[in-house]
């Protein structure tokens, strides 16, 4: 096989559920060792891609390709790729080594070896100690963390994760996060990641498909799509941001384009210059690490900016307080109108 | 307003403490209580109707019946038991009865697992609607008429030869297999709820975790489906088991001259007019059940009842 031959290519997928489109004439390639994610709003299509790179929907037309190889009918046991589900699937009947162990079971691995193997899987996830236990008796970090070791245990080509942090809380997502990342690195394989949490898509991909209505928006790193997003979806979607539509871009920076500026990109500064706007101030969210400002531009747009705390203009906002906001116009990106 | 105007309207709306309003309230602060008068009723139902009609047939079994009057003594012996363990028919009935009663289940989990399936797992949500319709639509009609409808079934001429005699194969006619037959048609639906039920709380994804782990259709059955549907299995089990251990009219109708242990208490009822031997065979299915019903609570069963 080519060096460069993808883990994973799709020609022109697409799934329709009846009269609903679910994805449509799809085409992607992910890269080998890549993590990828796969981010857009619930009913965007992400999940069903997933599901067809699996195997568990079959695609109503095009092309799912498995390291050169065309497994678009073939059954999710004739696929080298394994699938970590969002509320984890497992089995409840078995203990914990057995779980794990499964895999090398259906493919008649002898019960020592299996076993062994399994607890071996479950070392690198830290629950060496949880075989003997039945699923019901974890808790929800550590299901998840079984759940990994199950499907690793196989060596698949491509490991994908549906939406596998959903269900944990802050702090346990933010601890998985690292360890996700650190499991993609030590095991040197590609990672397909299902996520609504652009936060979260950032954190781990080395790129990221936005998705929105069966279409992909956008492909990039994290930094193009956040500073560079292409279209109002994208720019709205990764992250929050303030979009004027032409007439008020002309207003402000006089140029009729659809632009979109980021919020801590946004000034808020002292004295009065030739980019400064004056404005009003219609509230104040303090939010810890900084303080969102909504202010009302006496030109006309709202637009909200984001103050870190402790920086010089750090003040207690009130209502209808003046404010003079600066916009530069390098800061300004320039969106795709439909 | 005025504030005293506020008052009154206060004063009248306060809820007047009536005797009502008094024994709730006295039921709402008493848990205790509460959950007494809740089950006192079933409970004294249960004790009566089932409890003590158990043990009196239980102590009727030691009684005997005076073979000149025809009247029942109360004099305490187990000669009725000595009968029912050293008479070569108590031994053969009881066999029959267990050996179809065995049958009758095998074969109702046999069809019952790949319909309960069909509906839990690929039928769409109206025909699923449809099936369960099906399945509990026999359960209106009469039990005799179902056991007649047999008998013509069974019989010679009848569907089951015309069917068959193509095939080289003829009607079982009124036997023990028919019997079977009949009491597997008749409990079918008890044993395809429960094992419908069990199928649905198997969530899809959970079979897909086995397909996409590399298990083909066969394995996911075998190692996934079989072992979190046993108790539901087991449910089903105890109807088809239980109800055919005492059925006693299926038997008359379509088994031809073959008798069972029910056959055996309605004899002695009614024929021979011998209570308490009636008594002693009956406590055999009991015996039975309660052997059966040990075995399967370790499988969890009785949780999914």
């Amino acid at each position: 096989m080519a060096e460069n031959t993808p883990a994973i290519s799709l020609r022109g997928l697409t799934k329709s559920f009846g009269s609903v489109t679910a994805v449509s004439n799809l085409d992607l390639d992910i890269k080998s060792g890549e993590f990828f994610s796969m981010l857009g709003p619930s009913g965007s299509g992400k999940t069903t891609v997933l599901r067809m790179i699996a195997g568990f929907e079959l695609a109503t037309s095009g092309q799912v390709f498995l390291d050169g190889e065309d497994v678009s009918a073939k059954a999710p046991f004739d696929r080298n790729v394994n699938t970590v589900f969002q509320d984890y699937a497992l089995f409840p009947h078995m203990t914990v080594l057995e779980n794990v162990a499964y895999g090398l079971r259906v493919r008649g691995v002898g019960k020592a070896e299996r076993n062994a193997q399994a607890l071996e899987a479950l070392e690198t996830v830290r629950l060496g100690e949880f075989g003997g236990r039945k699923p019901s008796e974890l808790s929800g970090g550590q299901r998840q963390r079984v759940a990994l070791a199950r499907a690793i245990i196989v060596k698949p080509k491509v490991l994908l994760l549906d939406e596998p942090l959903g269900a944990l809380d802050l702090k346990l997502r933010e601890q998985m996060q690292i360890e996700l990342k650190e499991l993609q690195r030590e095991l040197a394989i590609t990672f397909i990641f299902v996520t609504h949490d652009q936060e979260e898509a950032l954190t781990l991909s080395d790129r990221i498909a936005v998705f929105n209505q069966g279409k992909i928006e956008q492909i990039g790193t994290p930094r193009e799509l956040y500073e560079h997003p292409k279209t109002p979806f994208v720019a709205g979607f990764v992250g929050t941001t303030n979009i004027f539509e032409a007439d008020e871009a002309k207003s402000l920076f006089g140029k009729s384009i659809k632009a979109s500026i980021r919020p801590e990109r946004v000034e808020i500064v002292k004295g009065k210059s030739s980019n400064t706007h004056m404005g009003r101030v219609i509230e104040a969210i303090y939010v810890g690490s900084a303080t969102r400002v909504h202010i009302k531009l006496d030109a006309g747009p709202k637009i909200t900016a984001l103050v870190q705390s402790g920086s010089t203009v750090d003040e207690s906002w009130h209502r209808d307080q003046e404010v003079q906001v600066a916009l530069n116009e390098k800061d300004l990106v320039v969106l795709e109108t439909k | 307003m005025s504030v005293n105007s506020v008052r009154e309207v206060d004063s009248a709306l306060a809820v007047r403490p009536t005797f009502a309003h008094r024994v709730s309230a006295k039921l709402y602060s008493n848990a205790k209580l509460r959950l007494r008068l809740l089950i006192a009723a079933p409970l004294f139902w249960l004790s009566l109707v089932y409890v003590a009609a158990l043990l009196a047939l239980f102590v009727t079994a030691f009684w005997t019946m005076d073979s000149f009057t025809g009247e029942v003594r109360v004099q305490w012996n187990i000669d009725n038991f000595v009968q029912l363990f050293t008479d070569a028919l108590y031994r053969t009935v009881t066999l029959r009865t267990l050996g179809i009663a065995l049958a009758v289940t095998f074969i109702d989990i046999l069809i019952a697992l790949p319909i309960a399936f069909f509906m839990a797992k690929v039928a769409s949500r109206r025909m699923r609607g449809i099936l369960v319709i099906s399945i509990l639509m026999p359960l209106w009609a009469s039990y005799l008429v179902k056991a007649y409808a047999w008998r013509s079934v069974l019989s010679n001429d009848g569907i089951l030869q015309w069917l068959l005699r193509p095939l080289g194969l003829d009607t079982p006619g009124y036997s023990l297999v028919g019997a079977a037959l009949t009491l597997g048609y008749i409990w079918l639906p008890y044993v395809i709820l429960p094992i419908f039920t069990g199928l649905e709380k198997v969530p899809q994804n959970i079979l897909e975790a086995s397909s996409d782990l590399g298990a083909k259709t066969w394995s996911t059955l075998r190692l996934i489906v079989f072992p979190m549907l046993l108790p539901a299995i087991a449910a089903g089990s105890i109807f088809a088991f239980s109800l055919t251990m005492g059925d006693y009219i299926s038997i008359n109708i379509v088994g031809g001259a073959t008798q069972m242990l029910g056959n055996l208490v309605y004899t002695n009822v009614g024929t021979a007019n011998n209570l308490p031997m009636a008594a002693a065979i009956a406590m055999i299915p009991v015996a039975i059940m309660f052997i059966y019903l040990t075995a399967i609570r370790k499988t969890g069963a009785l949780d999914n009842l």
